[in-house]
């Protein structure tokens, strides 16, 4: 198995969770409690990724961060050098990819939270940031964990745009789904499947826990 | 000029009605205001115009020298910075934090050591005592509703608003908790505004009552005022009760109680009489009127007076008879004309003990 591959993989999904947990939160939280009449249009935008083709998606970006467009140029200006085919590049792509991943599913969380909790937090002279953290977070902790999870899982697999963005460059932005491709066009079917079954494994493990905790099947335990 | 709160502001809603209020009530010393009307009368929404959660369309609420909202100006505190304590109907209590966290839940400025002592004051004076670590859902209604209150006075509110307080309670709570609602509101002396649709609560916890009804504020008075002369027939009718009066209570044997009544003794039903003061509440439906001097009759009532006000309402004529205080009876045309009653005849009015009413009032 390419140990390399898989901890790139690993690292990057790691980072997107984590950034989508931090980007993602104010996201779902506006998408869900603002009144404005044209949100329609940001919810689309951030549900995009989930019917776009991936090489779509991964060109557009590649363009966006590439030297010739003002964002790629400065980027190459502060950094040293350009965006495309780096990991930097790879997740910015990933995030932009699993985004709706980890919105939906803080967003759905949100909603759940019945308003008058919130309200009541208000009139307590809580402020709406404080009671974000200490109300709304903790009641819609379900959902924030499903949306880490499902960003983390997705990922893992993702394909078309890693080839797109990062390339396929060993140790830097060469991951597990890449790797396995690699395998079979070399005709080394013992090694892909390797590595296949390993994602194989994972994902179903991240999806048990998922489906495991919106069932409450732990609800049986006892609380303390 | 003594702090006032001033509430003048509408608030359209497309095809209902169009909510407006006009209200001012004195601060000090505080007094319980009660909005009292059936259910989509528009009273909760005035409370969360008061508690900063819904925005009038036009006008103005000033709470003493504070603007809380200026529809013109453009002006809208928020809930965060009036400064009260809002007690929504189903008390919305928190369910991830325990009792004592609930009642601490606004306290967070306050240093650990001051917000520990608060707690403890609120737990004893709500009787919440050994409950401080218990969840919502392990509490019974009634004390949800103390673990409510004890959250909505924790930080010293200048303005208190109760949502319908007793609503979700079974009725012998709810009774005795009324009670105990009226002695804390005293306590704390908190200016306070409380929706209910009941009359017993109406005249249990107010000190001014504003009759509301489809979005508008019909009459403001004193309890008394409210309850014996309506302004309208239509304040008559949302009220239900025709005849309010002050007594005392002078005997109580087993729930059945002797109240005083301006020096006539009346039979009456007060499951929870403890204070010595109450309202004497009859519905004119249930009062008899009977020639004088006629048979004796199950009712424990009877009280002769002579009349002094017919007035006649489709086949129903309402009469009133001065026993010692203004008594209203509704009866039919036809029992008018066999009785013969003018303005000054003289009638016996039996009441079943089990129809006079007593609410306890604070003197």
């Amino acid at each position: 198995m390419n140990w390399i591959a898989i901890a790139v993989t690993f690292e990057l999904a790691l980072l997107t969770a984590a950034v989508l947990l931090i980007v993602g939160l104010p996201i779902a939280y506006w998408l869900t409690f603002s009144k404005w009449r044209w949100k329609f249009i940001v919810e689309s935008v951030v549900a995009l990724p989930l019917v776009l083709p991936p090489t779509v998606l991964g060109f557009y970006i590649l363009v966006a961060i590439g030297p010739h467009s003002p964002i790629g140029r400065f980027y190459s200006d502060v950094v040293g050098h350009p965006l495309p085919f780096t990991f930097e590049g790879l997740l910015l792509a990933s995030i932009l990819y699993s985004l709706p991943f980890a919105v939906q599913p803080f967003a759905a969380a949100f909603a759940q939270v019945d308003h008058r909790l919130i309200e009541a937090s208000w009139t307590l002279g809580v402020s709406k940031l404080k009671t974000f953290f200490r109300l709304i977070a903790p009641l819609s902790m379900a959902g924030l964990i499903t949306g880490a999870v499902l960003s983390f899982a997705h990922t893992l697999g993702e394909f078309g745009v890693v080839l797109m963005v990062g390339g396929n460059i060993e140790g830097e932005t060469r991951t597990v789904s890449i790797d396995i491709y690699d395998e079979v066009q070399a005709l080394n079917y013992a090694g892909a499947a390797k590595t296949a079954l390993l994602l194989l494994a994972v994902s179903y493990g991240v999806l048990l826990l998922v489906y495991a905790m919106n069932r409450k099947v732990w609800a049986v335990w006892p609380q303390h | 000029m003594a702090a006032t709160l001033t509430i003048d502001c509408r608030k359209t809603f497309p095809g209902r009605f169009t909510a407006a209020a006009q209200l001012v009530l004195p601060l000090d010393p505080p007094r319980v205001l009660i909005l009292f009307g059936p259910s989509g009368s528009g009273k909760t929404t005035l409370l969360r115009c008061l508690a900063g959660l819904e925005w009038p369309d036009e006008g103005r609420i000033q709470f003493g020298s504070t603007t809380w909202i200026d529809a013109a100006a453009n002006v809208r505190l928020s809930p965060q910075a009036r400064r009260i304590g809002y007690m929504p109907q189903d008390y919305a209590l928190f369910p991830t934090h325990t009792v004592a966290g609930n009642i601490a839940y606004g306290l967070s400025d306050l240093p650990p050591a001051a917000r520990q002592e608060r707690i403890r004051e609120l737990i004893a004076l709500l009787q919440l005592q050994g409950l401080e670590q218990a969840k919502p859902t392990q509490l019974s209604g009634g004390q949800q509703q103390r673990v409510a209150l004890a959250r909505a006075i924790a930080r010293r509110p200048q303005l208190l608003l109760l949502d319908e307080p007793l609503s979700a309670l079974d009725a012998p709570t709810r009774v005795k908790l009324c009670g105990e609602l009226r002695v804390l509101l005293t306590q704390q002396a908190i200016p306070a505004i409380v929706v209910t649709h009941d009359w017993a609560e109406a005249l249990t916890l107010g000190d001014i009552i504003a009759v509301m009804n489809a979005g508008q504020v019909l009459q403001v008075g004193s309890p008394q005022e409210v309850f014996s002369r309506p302004a309208n027939a239509e304040v008559a009718k949302i009220v239900g009760i025709e005849t309010v009066v002050q007594g005392h209570v002078v005997a109580n044997d087993n729930g059945l109680a002797t109240v005083s009544v301006n020096g006539m003794r009346l039979k009456g039903l007060g499951a929870d009489v403890s204070g010595s003061a109450v309202y004497v509440c009859i519905r004119a439906e249930d009062v008899l009127l009977e020639q004088a001097g006629s048979g004796i009759t199950s009712a424990r009532n009877h009280l002769s007076g002579h009349v002094t006000e017919v007035v006649p309402q489709g086949v129903l004529v309402t009469v009133t008879v001065d026993c010692g205080f203004p008594l209203r009876a509704v009866i039919t045309r036809g029992a008018r004309e066999e009785l013969g009653l003018e303005i000054g005849s003289v009638v016996t009015a039996a009441i079943k003990a089990g129809a006079v009413h007593l609410v306890p009032r604070s003197v």
